[in-house]
């Protein structure tokens, strides 16, 4: 489609395009996604606010260096294909990062239209072109493979550190197989991130892909229980083995009466929902107990997630308990607004200190304390610090704890010469993204403890290049 | 398709990667009332399997994961039995299975069996608890034990694996809340004239319904007795991510899963692990009764509902 390029005064002109969503009070009814997508016309109008820059600082705000201002430059000129093809040369995974990367933090923070006003919607840009291509008829393109190298590289665990190393491992040639421990591929994208904020289909199609791709899944496997590490070359015949197991141990907060029925961590509550579909009990089996008054402790993704499922569930007061206040919530801020939409009721600096519970167990309330913010800590945030004499007692049904996870033990205690460091997180190379064994890598929230789907994608791309560099050392090997 | 289990374990190439994650049942027979004995085709499970660890179980899109424990298994033939007993919708349900029918089955989970020559090790086994008590009295034998079984059920027709317990032990001793074999009362008034006629064992085991496990807890921490308690509770996933099954051992957290199933009895809180085992009792309930209203023509087939 031929059109005129837009003056940089004209581009300047256009407002920042909303994103069309469910309106609150429906969508506090439905687990349907919330954010509705771009049209064509919202896109193209979207696309044509980037200015093109020479040096575009975006690209370095992306964890996977996408080559932002391309890909926007085809949605100016309508050629979403062409759109998709230069996200692809990148990111696998482009309708979920879409959905779920904190844009406002990486592409979207330095974006030089956004310095005097709003910056290009970049994430709700990728988001268009990866849906309008699973929109189309017919078959997504793939692209095409190299001859086999010979290779087998197992990959542990399917969320988005797996999927991404497996996708580039299999453009690379490699055969991959990824274990999964759950019945279900995606890892967190599925048994964690709620419906409404990523539709099970988009993950169900991303994978898809990746299968047409020649990766095998196997589900219902553990590593460290299944099959050992060291089995997997041995016994499976595998050349390298890549970890990306996780962060998957909830924390709690060692406050008295906090095994009373009804506290429980943010994974079990969002894996009674997400992954066993417990919001339809009793046509599926799990089920899952709410009540009317439901607080959740933390205020990031996962306890966004968690306080907007409480709501869909019917509970009537959902609150919200953060030690901090709004501006060190770690959430997404779009999740973070929709919340707040969703009328949950924030309580910024305030944290739980005894959990109240019944005679039966069944937990009653909490005792909340009030803080205030003194000096920065470690992380360089203010730490809060409790106001002497400052509580007060709130009624509730339901507990859950969204306070973070640790790395999950499993596959690291059970294997044997694997370095770690004092959390618990593997010890890798920063440059091959090795570990302590040879052969064996590791990335995502393993490695870095609990962060983003994008860094861990991004961490699963970087494996790759090492297994890749690995495994043509042992080829070289071979034939020396 | 289920990879054969011929292509996976002792075979030509035991190099193996991938294949379906579903497995296959390969026989199914009712031991007892409401009790069935399942042999399943799970040939990387069969191989990994030590005394003491369970399984979990879906048998079907909309089915919950259903912790199970492992009675026996085969790494020749690459099977493992689960011995179930039906008490709500998701064991009756998989009670109408048949041979052939493909289920999914995830493990081995949980740590193994402690196994060490203690001298005198009595296995204490109630209804259900009496499966995945076998595996463990056998691994115990074998280490050099002597082992005195204590089995006990509401009926003789409850007294599970009888032939096999006895073959995994020295000494049986039996007892029936209705006397109809064996000792007329409970496990533990078994367990006290055991300890006042030959002295103190060195090891108890106890796996069986959590009241029982409670109660020989208290009778072994008065003699000073060292004891061994399997739990199961309520669980996900099974691998140490949802934190639905930590019970409270020695005043600290414990997962069951990854961190047990097997715990100093004496360090157990039971009441509150009993408080917990009730949190869905209500749904649980409405899930049966459902299902029941929906088959009932084969609820009359062998399930006894009381």
């Amino acid at each position: 489609m031929a059109r005129e390029k837009l003056e940089k005064k004209e581009r300047l002109k256009i407002p920042r395009q909303p994103m069309p969503a469910q309106k609150p009070m429906d969508r506090i009814k439905n687990f349907s996604e919330v954010a509705l997508g771009f049209s064509e016309d919202l896109a193209v109008l979207e696309a044509d606010r980037c200015l093109e820059c020479k040096k575009p600082k975006c690209v370095d705000g992306c964890p996977v260096g996408i080559d932002i201002p391309a890909f926007v430059c085809k949605i100016q000129e309508a050629d979403f294909e062409g759109a998709l093809a230069i996200i692809k040369k990148d990111n696998t995974l482009p309708a979920i990062c879409g959905r779920v990367c904190p844009q406002e933090d990486q592409c979207e923070v330095v974006c030089v239209t956004g310095k005097k006003g709003d910056p290009v919607a970049i994430g709700r840009l990728e988001r268009f072109v990866a849906d309008w291509e699973m929109a189309q008829e017919g078959e997504v393109k793939m692209p095409e493979l190299p001859p086999p190298s010979g290779f087998k590289v197992a990959v542990v665990g399917s969320g988005p550190a797996g999927l991404a190393c497996a996708a580039d491992l299999a453009l690379r040639g490699h055969k991959v197989t990824i274990y999964e421990a759950l019945h279900k591929p995606g890892g967190v994208l599925v048994y964690g991130i709620p419906e409404f904020r990523l539709p099970k289909k988009i993950v169900q199609e991303e994978i898809g892909n990746l299968e047409k791709l020649g990766v095998e899944i196997r589900c219902n496997f553990v590593i460290g229980k299944t099959a050992s590490v060291e089995d997997l070359f041995l016994d499976y015949g595998f050349d390298a083995v890549f970890l990306g197991t996780g962060a998957g141990l909830p924390y709690f907060m060692g406050i008295p009466g906090e095994n009373y029925i009804g506290v429980l961590s943010a994974n079990e509550f969002l894996t009674r929902v997400n992954l066993m579909k417990a919001f339809a009990f009793p046509d599926y089996d799990t089920p899952v107990r709410l009540g009317d008054n439901v607080a959740v402790v933390g205020s990031g993704n996962v306890a966004m997630d968690c306080l907007r499922t409480a709501k869909r569930l019917g509970a009537k007061n959902v609150i919200c308990l953060y030690r901090r206040t709004r501006d060190e919530s770690p959430a997404r801020l779009e999740e973070l607004e929709h919340a707040e939409e969703e009328a949950i009721d924030f309580r910024w600096l305030a944290s739980p200190v005894e959990i109240y519970g019944n005679d039966d167990g069944l937990v009653t309330g909490a005792r909340v304390q009030k803080m205030e913010l003194g000096e920065p800590d470690d992380s360089g945030r203010r730490r809060p610090v409790p106001i002497e004499g400052d509580q007060y007692d709130i009624e509730l049904d339901q507990l859950i704890m969204g306070i973070g996870q640790g790395p999950n033990p499993l596959v690291t205690k059970s294997t044997e010469g694997l370095e770690l460091n004092r959390w618990g997180n593997i010890v890798v190379s920063e440059e091959t993204m090795m570990t302590s064994i040879d052969g064996v890598f590791a990335g995502g929230d393993i490695v870095t403890g609990a962060a983003t789907v994008i860094l861990a994608m991004g961490a699963g791309k970087k494996a790759s290049e090492g297994i890749d560099s690995y495994l043509k050392g042992k080829a070289t090997a071979k034939t020396a | 398709m289920v990879v054969r289990c011929s292509d996976q374990i002792g075979g030509p190439d035991r190099r193996l990667s991938g294949g379906d994650p579903v497995a296959k049942i390969v026989s199914i027979e009712e031991i007892a009332p409401a009790f069935k004995r399942y042999v399943v085709e799970a040939p990387e499970i069969a191989r990994k399997h030590q005394a003491g660890q369970f399984v979990i179980v879906l048998i079907g899109e909309h089915a919950e994961r259903v912790p199970l424990t492992i009675a026996d298994n085969d790494p020749e033939a690459g099977t493992i039995t689960l011995v179930v007993q039906e008490v709500g919708k998701s064991t009756m349900e998989m009670g109408t299975m048949k041979a052939g029918d493909p289920i999914q089955v995830v493990g081995p989970l949980g740590k193994a069996t402690h196994i060490e020559n203690f001298g005198t090790c009595v296995c204490i086994g109630g209804g259900a608890g009496i499966a995945p008590m076998l595996p463990i009295a056998r691994a115990l034998k074998a280490a050099g034990n002597r082992i005195v079984s204590i089995l006990g059920g509401r009926n003789e027709g409850l007294i599970i694996l009888r032939p096999e317990m006895i073959e995994a032990s020295h000494e049986m001793i039996y007892t029936t809340d209705d006397g109809s074999f064996g000792r007329k009362g409970v496990v533990t008034d078994a367990l006290k004239t055991f300890i006042e006629e030959n002295g103190k064992p060195d090891l108890v085991i106890a796996i069986g319904p959590a009241i029982m496990m409670k109660f020989v807890a208290l009778m072994t921490k008065d003699y000073e007795i060292p004891t061994v308690v399997s739990l199961n509770t309520i669980m996900i996933d099974g691998t140490g991510m949802c934190g639905g099954c930590r019970v409270a051992v020695g005043g600290d957290s414990k997962f069951v899963c990854v961190d047990g199933p097997e715990f100093d009895a004496h360090e157990v809180d039971f009441d509150l692990m009993m408080k917990r085992q009730r949190i869905y009792l209500e749904e649980e309930e409405i899930a049966r009764k459902r299902y029941l209203e929906k088959h009932a023509c084969k609820a009359v087939d062998g399930v006894e509902v009381s």
